[in-house]
């Protein structure tokens, strides 16, 4: 069989591996991440037949968070693959941070032939074991025929009701034996909706009501706008009733961070005013959101004044964390078209006016105006990144302070720029997740955000950015230290930075000896034109941003305190913000 | 997963354990789960995920071709039971589930206890099988067993009586509960009659 005579729609007599492949060129897949090994050799063996492409990556790990960054950069099913035991275990940090953030893959796994399972065979591991917590479900499979009702499966389960990651484990012998391929036939029952999804009309008025009698309400936009494409229904909630928003960090894009009802970040190091406005607030309406503990503080203390709103797809997160009094369990955008009618329209500007001038000083965070002090920041670094970019690349960030920096400082207008792990907080996500993006939207300016820690957690992968040939911009934030553990032991252990100084590699000559070009860039002077080099490069670029060492993350809630309790940037800080810079 | 445990402290319904029954809540599922390997054990395992201890979960054949039916009971809050329902429902291989916490319903446990009983012994305990509806299934000439079915109390009752004789509690094998709702209502009925609320200590006695 060549690859142009392949066609999924009529029964054909295959092996398992073929299947395999046939299976997921049926489900639209065109890119794989993938390291093959002895118990999915099979299948890497039958792959010159189809039309999809395999990325090598360098670690498995690294193609769970290709397959997860795709996902996130396209809205689609991204799909990893890779061998039995170890190939199959250094998965499962990529496959968690994909659950704890709803992120639809696939990932696929050589098991040990199905006569010796269970005998502590060579890279025999009980992966379907592993995973059971942290997938939406999984399978193994032992009989060729039973291949393509499960990867058909799986593409189901990853996309329908709250997304996930979904495992396939399929034996050496299934991939081996072979079975009459149907696509149509494999086709999984239709999907059935949770049985606990709860919205009736009776809830609707009653959310109707609560909003339109709320006098300082505010929408909590999160992650789920992207995942249903509601950003159109939650900005027409907010136009028309005038309803300040806050976002939460995997929300951020969702709505426009240039709106002028876009507050800007809720929670830990959101900013002080939207916290402030949450804990005024007579109504919260929460779209897509679960209240995970860094935005709401303490739950004791959270929003106390507020009556809330809950509009999420998964019942097992009502009242999970903060009790509500109205929930509205089902699709965002299907629910959100069933209340809009029932909003006529409000005015909401003595709110928005009094939240304008509880920014006072706070709300000013320019740094455009500040002179040039000789230091390099890594707000800087955000700031100038987004101004040059025009806001329009698409930022894969690794986990820590300048997580939060790009979170603050790179407005997000459009859905889908902002991959970052928000649930498991997963460092090492960057720079995979960052060439998953990259193959979903090859058209698309793309930049990793890094530390100088979690960029050496997979940095191996700069290889697979040279094999690609991958035009990939890469900016390490570079301060020597594990800077968000260094903050932490700053603020509350009493400076007492044990293990969190960090000597690291010459990014410049990593990058080159992978082929990839790359500069320093110490001071703001040259920051600009480092980063108009590194655009119009043709190919991948690496940026070492030598910056400040012991600079932190502010405003902060520190852990345990309520939403009001922030500790805000010290005034000697030279980023201070002055009320005239806009 | 500990799928029979029986742990003293948890005894709700005896009556027995006195201080102990304010603190403890708990919530009974009855769940239709397909009969497949690993089943079970993605069931236990969103207990143990939650950190919601399971008091007694009995699995079978139900009346649907493969489905197993579950009866669950763990020691969890109100709000969690929501969590835990919704929960179980995330779960692709389970296919209904009913909280059956306070609802009017027939709850049954079987266990089998071994005592120690010789030819002088034995006829304590054939009266005492009989006060309890209980029956002999088995006689050695050390030992006898007795078959006891009923409400979780009853069997406590049996037990302590037995502890407190010269006969030796030799072995227990308890099934854990196994429940039904009572009639062909549904929930939405149920609740609409008021009929909620009857905890499990209270339940009237119902012929065997």
């Amino acid at each position: 069989m060549t690859q142009t005579d392949f066609h999924p729609h009529s029964p054909t007599r295959l092996t398992g591996a073929e299947i395999l492949w046939a299976t997921l060129v049926g489900e639209g897949v065109t890119e794989v991440f993938g390291y093959p090994g002895g118990a999915i050799l099979p299948a890497y063996d039958a792959l010159r037949k189809f039309p999809i492409r395999h990325i090598l990556v360098r670690h498995e790990q690294g193609a769970a968070h290709m397959a997860d960054g795709y996902a996130r950069a396209s809205g689609r099913v991204g799909v990893a693959i890779a061998t039995s035991g170890p190939g199959a275990t250094n998965l499962v940090t990529g496959i968690a941070t994909a659950m704890m953030d709803s992120i639809p893959i696939v990932c696929i796994t050589g098991q040990v032939s199905s006569k010796v399972l269970g005998s502590d065979a060579f890279q025999e591991i009980d992966i379907t074991g592993i995973t059971l917590p942290v997938t939406k479900h999984n399978f193994l499979i032992s009989r060729a025929e039973d291949i393509a009702p499960a990867i058909r499966a799986a593409f189901q389960i990853a996309q329908s009701g709250r997304p996930g990651p979904v495992l396939v484990d399929i034996t050496k012998d299934a991939q081996q034996a072979s079975a009459i391929f149907d696509f149509n036939g494999a086709k999984p029952r239709p999907y059935s909706p949770h049985p606990m999804l709860h919205c009736t009309d009776h809830k609707l008025h009653q959310a109707a009501e609560l909003i339109r009698k709320a006098e300082r309400p505010v929408i909590l936009a999160g992650h789920g706008i992207l995942q249903a494409r509601a950003g159109e229904q939650v900005r027409t909630l907010a136009e028309r009733m005038q309803i300040p928003v806050g976002m939460t960090l995997l929300g951020l894009g969702a709505f426009p961070a240039s709106h002028p009802l876009n507050m800007g970040m809720m929670g830990m190091h959101g900013e002080s005013w939207v916290n402030q406005a949450i804990q005024e607030a007579d109504l919260l309406i929460a779209c897509g959101m679960r209240f995970d503990d860094r935005v709401i503080g303490t739950p004791a203390t959270y929003a106390l004044k507020a009556k809330k709103i809950h509009i999420e797809i998964d019942p097992a997160e009502i009242n999970k964390n903060i009790p509500v009094d109205v929930a509205l369990v089902g699709d965002l955008r299907e629910v959100l078209e069933q209340l809009l009618p029932l909003l006529p329209g409000r005015d909401g500007s003595a709110w928005l006016r009094s939240i304008e001038e509880s920014k006072g000083t706070a709300a000013v965070r320019d740094i455009r105006n500040l002179p040039d002090s000789g230091h390099l920041y890594a707000a800087h670094v955000m700031h100038d990144l987004w101004r040059i970019t025009e806001g329009r690349a698409i930022v894969a960030t690794d986990v820590g302070q300048h997580q939060m920096w790009e979170a603050q400082y790179y407005h997000h207008d459009h859905p889908r720029t902002l991959i970052t792990s928000g649930g498991l907080g997963t460092m090492g996500f960057a720079l995979p997740a960052g060439i998953g993006a990259k193959f979903a939207c090859p058209e698309r300016e793309v930049w990793v955000i890094a530390g100088d820690g979690g960029f050496q957690m997979t940095a191996s992968e700069l290889a697979t950015i040279a094999q690609e040939k991958l035009k990939i911009n890469i900016a390490v934030i570079n301060n020597g230290y594990l800077g968000m553990v260094r903050q932490w032991q700053e603020f509350f252990y009493e400076r007492n930075y044990q293990s969190t100084p960090l000597v690291s590699p010459d990014f410049v000559k990593l990058a080159d000896a992978h082929g990839i070009a790359g500069a320093a860039v110490r001071t703001r002077s040259e920051l600009a034109d480092v980063v108009h080099r590194a655009r119009q490069h043709d190919g991948p670029f690496l940026i070492n941003f030598l910056v400040e060492q012991e600079d932190s993350v502010y405003p902060m809630i520190p852990a345990g305190s309520a939403l009001h309790e922030m500790i805000r940037r010290p005034d000697q800080n030279p980023l201070i913000e002055t009320p005239q810079d806009s | 997963m500990s799928g029979n445990t029986s742990a003293p402290r948890h005894e709700a319904s005896a009556g027995h354990s006195g201080v102990e029954i304010a603190k403890i809540m708990l919530h009974t599922f009855v769940a239709y789960v397909e009969d497949k390997p690993g089943v079970l054990t993605r069931v236990a395992s969103l207990f143990r995920r939650l950190n919601i201890n399971i008091i007694s979960l009995t699995v079978g054949r139900s009346e649907r071709s493969g489905f197993s039916r579950m009866t669950i009971v763990a020691d969890a809050s109100d709000e969690a039971g929501h969590r835990i329902r919704a929960s179980l429902y995330k779960l692709e291989d389970v296919a209904e589930v009913d909280d059956i916490s306070g609802v009017s319903a027939v709850t049954r446990e079987l266990a089998l206890i071994k005592v120690a009983a010789n030819a002088e012994s034995r006829s304590g305990v054939f009266e005492l099988a009989e006060v309890f509806r209980a029956r002999i299934v088995d006689l050695a000439p050390e030992s006898l067993m007795i078959e006891i079915t009923g409400v979780e109390s009853k069997i406590e009752g049996l037990i302590q009586v037995l502890n407190e004789r010269e006969n030796r509690v030799l072995e227990v094998c308890r099934s854990g509960k196994m429940t039904m709702r009572r009639g062909h209502h549904t929930s939405r009925v149920l609740r609409a009659m008021g009929v909620a609320d009857i905890p499990d200590g209270i339940e009237p006695v119902d012929p065997d």
